[in-house]
C-alpha cells in the first residue's frame, strides 16, 4: 500500500505521536547521566533529580523580597500581559478586520496603513515602545499588541472581503443594509477565522512576551529565565521552558475546542 | 398584461469590451422569460445589471415606469448557481434573515411575539418549497438540491416584484432537476412571480418559459470581435401552457445525494 494511503487507528496514533517524545527524553537522560558519570557537579543537563530539588525552592519558599511564591507569580504576570495583548489584539482585529473587509471606502483609506505597520519588525518598536510608556506592564502589553493585532487584522480583513459575492449580494436583496450586513453576515462567518487567527498569533505572542520580560521587567516567566541564565542554572530554565510549552499547548487546545462548541458549521457539521 | 420591466437603450461595456449594445426589452408582469445564448453572450451581465449589481454604461432600467436604483434591493429577488445561502445560519433563520432585516433596522434580530411571527411565516414559506421538516439543518448538511430550494425560500419570503435566477439549476444532477422544474413552476403560478432565467440548458428554458430570449452578437468584426455586443438576436413568445391537471407533488430529494 502506498504511504500516502495508510491511515493509522486512534490507538496506534497515540502511541506514535508519544514515541518521538519519549525518544527524546530517553535522549536527554542518557546524555545528562553520562555528562554527570564524567562531572557530578554538571550544570548543563540537570538530571531530573536536580530539577525537582531546584523547582521545589521556587515553588514553596517565598520569596525574601516580595514574599510571594515566585513560580506563581511568574506565571500570573506573564499570563496577565499575554492575556491582556491578545485581549485587546483580537478585540481590535475584529472590529477594525470587520470593518476593513466589509466597507470599501475604509479598506481604501486604511488598508495600506495597516499593511505598513504590518511589515514593520515589532522588536524595532520596542524603544519605542519603552520610551513612550516607560519599563511598566503597559509598554510589554503594548509591544505584543504593536506585534500581533496588525497581522490578525489583515486575516480578518482579508477572509471577510473573500466572502462569496453571492452572499453580499443576497443579503442586500433580502433588504440588508451596511450595518446588518456586518452584524449578520460578516461578523458570524469572521468569528471561527477570528479564533483561528488567536491560536496562530499566540506563537509571535510568546515571543514578543518573553522579548520584552527578557529586557526590563521584575517579574514573569521570561524575566526568570533570563535572570538565572547568569548562574547556568538549567534546573530551572529547562522546567519554566516546559511549563511555558504545557501552557501554549493548553490555550491552543481549548481554542480548538471553543471554536467547534460555538461554530459548528464552519467545521464541517452534519459530514 | 401590464409591462414591469422595461430596458431601454441598454449597453454593457467593461474597458473597450462591449458586452451588451442596445438592448431593448419590456418585460410583462406575470412572464416567465428564459435567457440563453453561447457563453460570454452577457447572460449574466444582463441579469447583474438588472439585479443592481452593476451599473449599465449606457440606457436605463425602469421597474414599473421608475428607473431601478443602481444597488440591490428587496424589490428584486436573486437565486444563483452556488453561495446565496448563509452557511451559519439554520434553514429557518435563513429564510428569518429577510423579515428580521425590515423589522429591526438597528439589531436584524427579532424578539418575542414578533419573532415568533416571522418564524411562522419562515415556516409556512419553506413548507411550500417542500423544506418543512428541514428547518433546523444547516445548508452544509442539505444537499445541493435542498440548498437551492431554500434559496428560493429565502428570496420569495420578500415577495420581490421579480424574481431573477442565475443558472439556478446548473449544479444539480437530472433527477432533481426536473424536480426543481416542477416546484419553480408551481411557485411562479401561485405566488404570480415574474421570472427571469438565466440558463445555458435548451430543454430547461423552453420548457419553463413563457418566452425565450436568445442574446448573441448580431455583427462580428474578426480584427476586434470585442467591439460588437450581443443583444436578444431572438425573443420567441411560447404558447401558454395548459396548467396541468393532476396536482403534481414535490418530492424531497434526499440528503447528500449529489
Amino acid at each position: 500500500m502506498r504511504w500516502v494511503n495508510r491511515q493509522i487507528r486512534p490507538g496506534n496514533r497515540v502511541l506514535l505521536g508519544a514515541a518521538p517524545v519519549v525518544i527524546l527524553i530517553i535522549f536527554y537522560l542518557f546524555m545528562a547521566a553520562s555528562r554527570h558519570a564524567a562531572n557530578p557537579s554538571d550544570k548543563i543537563l540537570p538530571l531530573p533529580g536536580g530539577m525537582v530539588e531546584a523547582m521545589s525552592g521556587l515553588l514553596s519558599e517565598p520569596d525574601a523580597l516580595s514574599g510571594q511564591i515566585v513560580f506563581w507569580a511568574d506565571t500570573l504576570a506573564s499570563l496577565q500581559r499575554l492575556g491582556l495583548g491578545l485581549a485587546i489584539s483580537t478585540i481590535s482585529a475584529l472590529l477594525v478586520g470587520l470593518v476593513l473587509g466589509v466597507l470599501p471606502p475604509v479598506r481604501v483609506t486604511f488598508g495600506p496603513l495597516v499593511t505598513g505597520i504590518a511589515v514593520i519588525p515589532p522588536i524595532a518598536l520596542l524603544p519605542i515602545l519603552f520610551i513612550a510608556f516607560g519599563l511598566g506592564e503597559t509598554a510589554k502589553v503594548a509591544l505584543i499588541v504593536v506585534g500581533i493585532a496588525p497581522f490578525m487584522i489583515r486575516d480578518i480583513a482579508a477572509h471577510v472581503a473573500s466572502l462569496p459575492r453571492e452572499q453580499i449580494i443576497k443579503a442586500q436583496t433580502l433588504g440588508a443594509s451596511s450595518w446588518q450586513l456586518m452584524q449578520r453576515v460578516a461578523l458570524p462567518q469572521a468569528m471561527p477565522r477570528l479564533i483561528q487567527a488567536v491560536r496562530l498569533s499566540l506563537g509571535p505572542a510568546w515571543v514578543f512576551l518573553i522579548s520584552a520580560e527578557a529586557i526590563a521587567s521584575d517579574v514573569g516567566l521570561g524575566y526568570r529565565i533570563f535572570l538565572v541564565r547568569r548562574y547556568l542554572s538549567m534546573d530551572i530554565i529547562l522546567p519554566y521552558v516546559a511549563w511555558i510549552a504545557l501552557l501554549a499547548i493548553v490555550m491552543d487546545v481549548a481554542l480548538v475546542k471553543l471554536s467547534h462548541r460555538l461554530y459548528p458549521w464552519a467545521h464541517g457539521a452534519g459530514h | 398584461m401590464s409591462v414591469l420591466l422595461s430596458l431601454r437603450d441598454l449597453w454593457v461595456e467593461y474597458g473597450d469590451k462591449v458586452v451588451l449594445e442596445r438592448v431593448n426589452l419590456d418585460i410583462e408582469a406575470g412572464s416567465f422569460v428564459s435567457i440563453i445564448g453561447p457563453s460570454g453572450a452577457g447572460k449574466s451581465s444582463l441579469l447583474r445589471v438588472v439585479l443592481g449589481q452593476e451599473r449599465p454604461t449606457r440606457g436605463s432600467i425602469l421597474l414599473d415606469g421608475v428607473p431601478l436604483a443602481p444597488e440591490c434591493g428587496p424589490d428584486r429577488g436573486v437565486v444563483f448557481q452556488r453561495y446565496s445561502v448563509f452557511p451559519h445560519l439554520s434553514a429557518l433563520r435563513n429564510v428569518m434573515f429577510g423579515l428580521e432585516c425590515a423589522e429591526a433596522p438597528f439589531t436584524a434580530r427579532l424578539f418575542g411575539a414578533r419573532r415568533r411571527a416571522a418564524a411562522a411565516e419562515a415556516e409556512a414559506m419553506l413548507a411550500a418549497v417542500g423544506l418543512g421538516d428541514s428547518l433546523n439543518l444547516l445548508p452544509a448538511q442539505m444537499s445541493g438540491g435542498m440548498q437551492q430550494r431554500l434559496a428560493i425560500a429565502q428570496a420569495l419570503i420578500k415577495r420581490p416584484r421579480i424574481l431573477l435566477l442565475d443558472e439556478p439549476f446548473g449544479a444539480l444532477d437530472p433527477g432533481i432537476r426536473a424536480d426543481m422544474h416542477a416546484l419553480i413552476t408551481q411557485l411562479w403560478r401561485d405566488y404570480s412571480l415574474t421570472i427571469l432565467m438565466v440558463t445555458h440548458d435548451l430543454r430547461e428554458a423552453f420548457a419553463l418559459g413563457t418566452r425565450v430570449l436568445t442574446l448573441d452578437k448580431r455583427r462580428i468584426d474578426p480584427h476586434a470581435p470585442h467591439r460588437f455586443g450581443a443583444t436578444a438576436v431572438y425573443d420567441l413568445r411560447l404558447k401558454p401552457r395548459p396548467v396541468p391537471t393532476n396536482d403534481e407533488s414535490i418530492t424531497l430529494d434526499q440528503v447528500s445525494n449529489n
